[in-house]
């Protein structure tokens, strides 16, 4: 199928603010030929219903993502640091408010 | 051996119900079954849109007219987000789109029946819209996750979809003698296309042995099937309509109702595109598509020239 030109310009990944406060969140993507064309056609594809507040455009191109294959490495330093959460620590019987 | 490993870890990943995300190793039957449904299902979405278009410029009031035209809005959005969901296995969008155009992928065969009176775009609504419906909230719980996500935004929006139709069929059913007549040859027209919808009987459906395994699909074309007759029939009842079966009855050791045979000759002709507006369907898209063409290449040029100026400056 490689013969087909790309009629749809690239990706772009979509996020949206549902509020003030709160963080954006990653709702889906969308095609668009330039940037104010993905902001206008991510407002009319994901906030039909006042969905919210701010909406950011990043070209898919543009996000590094870490890979399954490494999950286990990647993420590995971190499962034996039980030292990094409260429940690790003994409290003197009694003790409140901490 | 490597392979027999990861299919493997695969699927106690599905059975652990761990959603499968796109960069993660999928057998290639897996990945295939996926792209063939999702842009089925979008293609269903896009070309959803046109037997209710042909009512939009003879909507009777303008409550009608602003309604259907946020319904077949959401339409084209649902579509796209199947079409986002289908990219992330690695087949572009623009791939999809060709499939459609030279009829090498199917969409619902429901849209190839012609929308012929008012009345018809509360029938699409109540029944067409929740049989969707029924098959939607089943497929949020689908093992592939982007495709999972979608459905859940899509049943979110989807529900005022079947209850403006319902209010549409109701309204007539409730009318003037021949607007009800017109209701109840409305449902006469979509009831058995509509229930035809989940697709053949689970002994006949070649594709539901590795989908269930795979929990690409959370229940089989008939388990959804009964779960929208029993839901529609008393809807029918209030309005005082008659559902087209005669051998529709509640079964009670069963605690579901029974109904008649469905005519699967005709499914299939109309599955492989012998349906009343099967031409014509495929012959609008192209056109649209066609005329659509200078936009994108306005659209192209202008990004091109943005990228040029920010060489420059």
């Amino acid at each position: 199928m490689s013969e087909i030109t790309d009629s749809q310009g690239p990706i772009w990944e979509v996020f949206i603010q549902s509020k003030p406060g709160l963080a954006h969140k990653h709702v889906g993507n969308l095609h668009a030929t330039d940037e104010e064309m993905a902001l206008q056609n991510a407002r009319d594809l994901y906030t039909r219903r006042q969905e919210g507040t701010c909406i950011w455009v990043v070209p898919f191109e543009a996000i590094t993502s870490s890979t399954p294959e490494d999950d286990e490495s990647f993420f590995e330093p971190n499962n034996d640091k039980a030292y990094r959460t409260p429940t690790h620590y003994v409290m003197p019987e009694g003790a409140k408010h901490i | 051996m490597e392979d027999v490993k990861k299919l493997e870890a695969f699927q106690a990943k599905i059975d652990a119900e761990i959603k499968i995300e796109p960069k993660d190793w999928m057998p290639e039957d897996y990945r295939k079954h996926l792209q063939r449904q999702i842009s089925q299902h979008a293609h269903s979405e896009i070309i959803g849109m046109q037997p209710e278009g042909n009512w939009l410029l003879r909507a009777p009031s303008l409550r009608a007219k602003v309604v259907l035209l946020a319904k077949i809005q959401d339409e084209a959005g649902h579509g796209l987000y199947l079409y986002s969901a289908a990219e992330t296995l690695g087949k572009s969008r623009t791939e999809y789109l060709e499939e459609l155009r030279t009829a090498k992928a199917k969409y619902s065969s429901i849209f190839n029946y012609p929308t012929l009176t008012w009345a018809d775009m509360g029938a699409v609504g109540w029944l067409v819209d929740g049989a969707a419906i029924v098959n939607q909230v089943s497929l949020q719980r689908t093992s592939y996750g982007p495709y999972a996500r979608g459905m859940v935004k899509i049943c979110k929006e989807e529900s005022f979809h079947q209850r403006q139709g319902y209010e549409i069929i109701a309204d007539m059913a409730r009318g003037s003698e021949a607007q009800k007549e017109m209701a109840q040859d409305a449902l006469n027209r979509f009831w058995w296309p509509s229930i035809m919808m989940f697709g053949p009987h689970d002994s006949d459906s070649p594709n539901t042995g590795n989908a269930v395994k795979w929990k690409i699909k959370r229940a089989t074309n008939d388990e959804l099937r009964q779960s929208f007759i029993d839901k529609t029939v008393h809807q029918a009842e209030i309005i005082g309509l008659t559902i087209p079966d005669p051998d529709l009855k509640w079964n009670e050791a069963k605690g579901h109702y029974d109904f008649g045979k469905m005519d699967w000759d005709e499914f299939w002709r109309v599955v492989k595109g012998g349906g009343p507006c099967s031409k014509q369907r495929l012959k609008h898209y192209n056109d649209a598509h066609e005329n659509g063409k200078w936009v994108r290449e306005a659209a192209k040029a202008y990004s091109d020239k943005q990228l040029t100026k920010e060489k420059v400056a």
